[in-house]
């Protein structure tokens, strides 16, 4: 078709191909302006619908980003809460359990100030007096013997006398001294007593002081997440993003363990519902033993709502007490029975594995199996693993819980950045679109310049013809003014 | 949204309805116990146990021997479809194993004739009274027919989905001195079970067996 085409006007094809070339520019010397305007109008037509597009996709992204930052400030806002809500929780216990108490303690201590103070009363230290005439006897038993022997006989028994009133004034007052440091000796666990009482309310006061501190620390990151600060919702973006990839990495070792779990139960499953029907392409006892997997998270989810580790379920966490804990009473339960049915299954699984080995050997015909000597412990560790792993799937509800709440974040930032890269292509398109419009004009005369350079050649030597002309007449019009 | 319910109801239902698919496999094996290939018999030892240890549970499997007619429940020596249930299945493949080594250790003396296709006949029969998915006919035999008097086989045989293979077809002594003979025997049959809606394949080297049927 192309080669009929080709030779149409001769049988050489250069020749007919330059006669097809001098149409084509001819044609498209004749279709000049009008393929200019097409080629503006649609490159035109182009950029202003990809500038229009990007127009409303930049809408878009300023909604989702005012999305996004609601998401974010609604999250931090929740976990300030919940933080601001614990430590109330911890400073109503420190009242409830320190501070119930302090009337009693109070009371105590002021009993032991009391009792102090009676002791201290009881033990002041007050000196024996000697008795009035005791000094008019000591001026007596003092004068000096020189006379007469028998006054100097009762000069000495007056000294005598001096000396014993003395000696049981001493002894007196020795025994007071002793009995005062008894009083001071039963004052001393009382101080005891009373400073580590004291220091117990301290510590009370201090671990409030604590926790105030604490407190006031939450609320001013509530303030400013309250307040809408972009530094804040920087913050809790980058937080988010954390929490996705730990959650992630996490929920996959949790779909690890799953996988480990479902090998270990599916085998003897067939043995419960058969290992011949199908639901679909799977096998029903392979469904079975996923169902018992899927039937133990769930179980795991509802147990850390009931415990409020989890708020995925709103209606479990806002249930009564009373209603929670028979809950977790059920749902463990529940998860108990489950492993113990997973732990007889693992068991089961060994024996079939042993069965079938033996029927393995014995058709290969190697004879009679030995039995192994520690045979019983990868027994007993299947057996434990069956029990453990649906008590370790239980946790998963934490991670899902972050995993899903981060996703939000992460997938609102997904999306932002989505539609940025699309808006910008859209502008790069637009733009681009406008200057090929305008390389395509220029190509466009590129491609005629033959017959262009003929009509500027011939646009010229018209207006050279006219310019003469006009100069005639002026140089007339001058001379008919001057005359 | 109403309609979309609906269609998804409809098809779900309609799926519900259709026959499953089955998921097992019928096996049945063709022992040519004519003339030299009584000799051969441990090597059928060896598949029988390799076909025993790769079938599950719900799978069927029937052996028969090929002599003089071959077309007859008679000829069957064993045939069991394995329980749902693992350890129940491995019973009765112990049990399986025993009858089969039973007529291993009978059999003396080879059938005077080969009936192939009377065999062939029975093992289709027998492979769609089973229904599983996946069918197969083993051959264990020389491929050489050689028919009593008076029977007549040479009509158009059915195999719909049978996967038909022929394990350690032994070359006779015409084959040495003309291969082309043995050429034409393989091709013969190919072709019959290309036309009866079979498929057709050899294994002539018994350690190859997983090439066949696989284990799950």
């Amino acid at each position: 078709m192309f080669n009929e085409i080709l030779t149409v006007w001769s049988s050489q094809p250069g020749i007919s191909a330059t006669i097809w070339l001098v149409i084509l520019v001819f044609v498209a010397y004749l279709a000049r302006n009008p393929a200019h305007a097409l080629i503006r109008s649609t490159g035109k037509a182009i950029y202003v619908a990809c500038r229009l597009f990007a127009t409303s996709l930049r809408h878009l992204e300023t909604s989702l980003q005012r999305r996004n930052k609601e998401v974010v400030l609604a999250l931090g806002q929740e976990a300030c809460e919940r933080a601001i809500e614990r430590e109330f929780h911890r400073v109503n216990a420190v009242v409830t359990r320190d501070l119930s108490a302090y009337p009693a303690l109070h009371r105590q201590i002021s009993d032991t100030i009391d009792k102090i103070e009676e002791d201290y009363q009881a033990a002041t230290d007050a000196p024996p007096l000697p008795p009035a005439w005791l000094q008019a006897v000591d001026s007596i038993a003092s004068i000096p013997r020189t006379g007469d022997a028998t006054v100097c006989t009762i000069l000495d028994d007056i000294g005598k006398t001096m000396e014993g009133a003395h000696q049981e004034t001493q002894k007196a007052y020795r025994k007071s001294t002793l009995e005062r440091h008894k009083l001071l000796g039963a004052m001393q666990p009382q101080w005891r007593n009373l400073g580590q009482s004291l220091t117990r309310v301290k510590d009370t006061i201090d671990g409030l002081e604590e926790r105030s501190i604490e407190i006031d620390r939450q609320m001013k990151s509530y303030e400013s997440i309250r307040n809408g600060e972009d530094t804040v919702t920087r913050t809790l973006s980058s937080s988010s993003l954390t929490q996705f990839f730990i959650s992630t990495l996490v929920l996959v070792i949790a779909v690890f363990g799953g996988l480990i779990n479902f090998q270990l139960i599916a085998m003897p499953m067939s043995e419960m519902v058969g290992g011949t029907s199908y639901i679909g392409p799977m096998r029903t006892s392979d469904i079975a033993a996923l169902v018992i997997i899927m039937v133990e998270i769930a179980m795991g989810l509802f147990l850390m709502e009931s415990l409020r580790i989890t708020h995925l379920f709103p209606i479990i966490g806002s249930m009564d007490d009373t209603m929670r804990k028979r809950m977790v009473m059920i749902t463990f339960s529940i998860l108990a029975i489950l492993a113990t049915v997973e732990a007889s299954l693992a068991y089961m699984r060994d024996l079939l594995a042993l069965d079938r080995e033996a029927l393995t050997q014995s058709l290969a015909g190697t004879g009679v199996v030995a039995q192994a000597e520690f045979r019983w412990i990868p027994s007993l560790g299947q057996m434990i693993m069956g029990f453990i792993l649906p008590f370790a799937l239980a946790f998963v509800a934490i991670p899902l819980e972050s995993f899903i709440h981060s996703l939000r974040t992460v997938l609102g930032i997904m999306a932002l950045s989505l539609i940025h890269a699309i808006a910008f292509t859209a502008r790069l398109i637009g733009g681009s679109a406008r200057q090929i419009s305008v390389m395509l004009v220029s190509l466009y005369d590129l491609l005629i310049m033959l017959p262009l350079g003929i009509e500027r050649l011939v646009a010229s030597s018209i207006k050279r013809k006219q310019k003469p002309d006009t100069g005639k007449q002026l140089s007339s019009v001058n001379m008919e003014e001057q005359s | 949204m109403k309609k979309l319910i609906l269609t998804t109801l409809l098809a779900l239902g309609l799926t519900a309805c259709s026959e499953p698919q089955s998921n097992a496999r019928a096996v049945y094996l063709l022992l040519d116990t004519s003339g030299t290939y009584t000799a051969e018999m441990d090597k059928a030892q060896k598949i029988i146990n390799y076909l025993l240890a790769t079938l599950d549970s719900g799978d069927s499997i029937a052996i028969a021997r090929i002599d003089s007619g071959s077309f007859s429940e008679k000829d069957i020596i064993a045939r069991v479809t394995f329980d749902d249930r693992p350890s129940t299945a491995n019973q009765q493949k112990r049990a399986f194993k025993d009858q089969i080594d039973e007529f291993v250790t009978g059999t003396k003396r080879g059938s005077r004739h080969t009936d192939i296709t009377g065999g062939m006949l029975q093992a289709s029969e027998y492979l769609d009274e089973t229904g599983a998915g996946e069918k197969y006919v083993l051959i264990f035999s020389d491929l050489e027919e050689d028919l009593k008097k008076g029977h007549i086989r040479d009509f158009p045989i059915s195999l719909p989905d049978i996967h038909v293979v022929a394990l350690n077809v032994t070359k006779l002594r015409s084959d040495n001195i003309d291969p082309r003979d043995y050429m034409e025997r393989l091709g013969l049959w190919e072709k019959r079970v290309y036309q009866a809606g079979g498929t057709w394949d050899v294994i002539n080297d018994l350690e190859r067996m997983d090439r066949l049927i696989a284990q799950r």
